[in-house]
């Protein structure tokens, strides 16, 4: 098997039950999703939706097909098969007492990070980038410990140059 | 012209060109009935909301035509549920429409609220909750658009009650409106694909089709009977594409499958391609997927294209639907390969499968003096005493199967089952509503006594509306497909398949206002089979037959095709 990771781009109408039926496709198929993340569009009435999943060609193809056969979609994009922009955010409320908040503020900085919430023992960090800066940020501050956290989910384009 | 909500249902259905309703009131659709009688609609009062969608398959499979039901809300959707999972799983354009507690009750768990359109998502083609009454017309329009194009399917319509009871003008949605930017099934084949098939049927030796429910759906049995005969190809076909080519064609091999033909299974294992039709490869054809059809380069023409490479690699895949791309193929090779010899190229092949029919056909030890009647006899004698001239439905187990293998299907919509989901009773409802198209046709299901007795209930429906259908209980006393299964793979432990406490079916038909008849000897089939199809009312014969007889040819589960249990 060659399980590949997937970034799906996906135009739907926005109406009731989109996101169940999309969602209700891979449960119900026994596909896997990874992450996914769903907004407006310019055009109010159509919103697209970003699936990461995982499977070998075979499975993904399957995927895509099934997706493109419900009746509310407009488009599916496999952006793997394209050079495309990922980005996901992530916000992470960490332990950080006195002696250690020094530290952590200098990780922040060099991730290129944001604090957006203080408080005497805590602080609550904003990170975007792809999954890898996610993922390096998320373990660099394990260590002071990490009491939540929330992610969005990658949202993804493909890029306007290809070759 | 301001109309309420069940009024525009009631003329969209009329404009749509719906004739008939199978249906069963509830107080969320009670304004729909409040309308009924002035409207040209002939409505089927049916006994279980469960029949009255298969009566509206039955009626939709027979003849072609979308299949319409009507139920109310909570309880009356959720038993229609089986019905529409049936639909969806064998493609079968169906519109169900669903009554809704009012608007301002929906989400608190109201008197008969159910999220129908929450459960059907999985297993309608598409499904609508209207909540504006101005919506309800192009609702409606879109549900019968979706249902019967691309690949056919059931549409569920959801519809509250404060919806129907409301008034706005009615204004019919134009073929414009009805158009989705985000539905575009694909019908016309890519021609260059279709040249690649006519070059690969011209360079096999040992090519054979296989046909699906699709090419019974599309109506393309025509198309497909005269490649088959211009190309000099052996035919075979799913459970769902029985019909699709006459059975008593020499080019015929009989159904393919976990209990298709010895013919069949060979000559898909030996062939050198397969050029499938309206079919997807399912399990119960393809048996142990590694191992179907090693030799063959596989073209697939599908409507559908998530059934293209869903279970075999396919060589030359072809979206489009089967009608026009059999039509398609016949023009290039009418107009193409006009002189090619199709017929000498590929006799030695015809030849071999004759063979292979004549060494092992669909066969039974037909019962000695004294013994029991063999239930394989029944259908051969409905065959012979209809002469193919009958639509028959099954219920599911192993009076389907012998249906299958003994009744020689000579036209497409002759034949209702249901094969994707394998509902039991689904036949004896199937077949009301197959009468109810047919009138005047001889409308028989076979059944066995298990699954009859899972929508008996229909027996009123029957008679009420004079409907003349014969049930011809092929009675072993058990649930056979199962025992079957526990005799040759679970060492005969018959646990929970043996019918003990039956009803007196005859009695049960006369108690019901019914004709029955009961056959306990072999000698007997023959007269009562006549008697029980020139009564002009419903009729079920009671046939005792031999309880532990099993279906043969049979490839166990998970074995190749080429791994059958012979008899």
């Amino acid at each position: 098997m060659n399980d590949k990771r997937h970034v799906l781009s996906i135009l739907v109408e926005n109406e009731p039950g989109v996101l169940s039926r999309v969602a209700g496709l891979f449960s119900g198929r026994g596909f896997n999703i990874e992450s996914l993340n769903v907004g407006p569009t310019l055009d109010k009435g159509v919103s697209v939706m970003t699936i990461t999943t995982v499977g070998d060609d075979v499975i993904i193809e399957q995927i895509v097909k099934q997706l493109r056969k419900l009746v509310m979609t407009i488009k599916v994009v496999d952006l793997t098969e394209h050079k495309s922009v990922e980005r996901e955010m992530v916000l992470i409320k960490v332990n950080a007492e006195d002696s250690r908040r020094a530290e952590i503020l200098r990780i922040v900085d060099i991730f290129r990070c944001k604090v957006v919430d203080v408080s005497p023992d805590e602080l609550t960090v904003e990170a975007t980038g792809d999954q890898g800066k996610i993922k390096a940020i998320i373990n660099m501050l394990t260590r002071f410990g990490v009491k939540e956290i929330a992610r969005t989910g990658t949202v993804a384009l493909k890029r306007s140059l290809q070759d | 012209m301001e109309l309420t909500g069940a009024q525009i249902l009631l003329e969209c259905l009329k404009r749509e060109g719906v004739e008939v309703l199978f249906g069963y009131p509830g107080g969320a659709v009670i304004d729909i009935y409040d309308e009924l009688p002035r409207h040209p609609l002939k409505h089927i009062l049916v006994r279980h909301e469960q029949g009255a969608v298969h009566a509206a398959d039955g009626f939709a499979r027979a003849s072609g035509k979308v299949g319409v039901c009507l139920v109310t809300s909570g309880p009356g959707a959720t038993n229609a549920v089986t019905g529409i999972a049936t639909a969806y799983m064998d493609s079968i354009p169906l519109v169900a429409i669903t009554g809704q507690v009012p608007t301002p009750l929906i989400g608190n768990d109201a008197f008969q609220e159910v999220d129908i359109v929450g459960i059907t998502r999985p297993c309608t083609k598409h499904n609508y909750l209207v909540k504006d009454v101005r919506d309800l017309a192009l609702t409606i329009r879109r549900a019968f658009y979706l249902a019967r194009s691309g690949r056919p399917g059931p549409v569920l319509v959801d519809l509250p009650k404060d919806v129907l009871q409301t008034r706005t003008p009615f204004i019919w949605p134009d073929d414009e409106a009805i158009k989705m930017r985000s539905y575009n099934p694909t019908s016309k084949p890519n021609k260059r694909q279709l040249q690649k098939v006519a070059e690969l049927v011209k360079n096999a030796k040992q090519p054979v089709f296989y046909a699906g429910g699709g090419v019974v759906s599309a109506n393309a049995s025509d198309d497909l009977t005269w490649l088959a005969r211009r190309l000099h190809m052996p035919v075979t076909a799913t459970l769902m594409g029985l019909g699709c080519f006459p059975a008593d064609d020499p080019l015929w091999l009989g159904m393919l499958g976990m209990h298709g033909t010895y013919a069949a299974n060979r000559a898909i294992q030996d062939s050198d391609l397969i050029i499938a039709a309206g079919a997807r490869f399912d399990d119960r054809v393809t048996g142990k997927i590694a191992e179907f059809a090693p030799k063959a380069k596989l073209v697939h023409i599908d409507i559908d294209p998530t059934s293209i490479q869903k279970n075999v690699l396919v060589h030359v895949p072809i979206v489009a639907d089967v009608k026009h791309a059999l039509a398609d193929l016949r023009s290039i090779i009418e107009h193409e390969m006009t002189d090619f010899d199709f017929v000498s190229v590929h006799e030695p092949w015809v030849k071999h499968t004759l063979e292979w029919e004549l060494e092992h056909p669909i066969k039974y030890v037909p019962a000695k003096r004294g013994e029991p009647v063999k239930p394989q006899y029944v259908v051969e004698k409905i065959y012979e005493l209809t002469k193919g001239e009958a639509i028959i439905a099954t219920e599911v187990g192993q009076n389907q199967m012998w249906t299958a293998q003994f009744f020689g299907f000579q036209r497409p919509r002759t034949f209702l089952s249901s094969g994707g989901l394998g509902t039991m009773g689904y036949g004896f409802p199937a077949a009301i509503g197959a009468q109810m198209a047919f009138p005047d046709k001889l409308v028989i299901d076979i059944a066995g006594d298990g699954s009859i007795q899972m929508n008996i209930q229909e027996l009123a429906t029957a008679v009420c509306y004079n409907l003349p259908v014969k049930i011809v209980i092929l009675n072993n006393g058990y649930l056979g497909m199962v025992r079957q299964w526990q005799e040759l793979f679970y060492k005969k432990n018959y646990c929970a398949t043996c019918m003990d406490a039956q009803p007196d079916f005859v009695k049960l038909a006369e108690a019901y206002g019914a004709a029955g008849f009961r056959v306990t000897r072999t000698r007997d089939v023959e007269k009562v089979l006549k008697e029980a199809f020139a009564t002009p009312k419903p009729v079920i014969v009671d046939v005792r037959v031999a309880p532990e007889e099993n279906v043969y040819p049979m490839v166990p589960a998970g074995k190749s095709l080429g791994e059958m249990l012979l008899v």
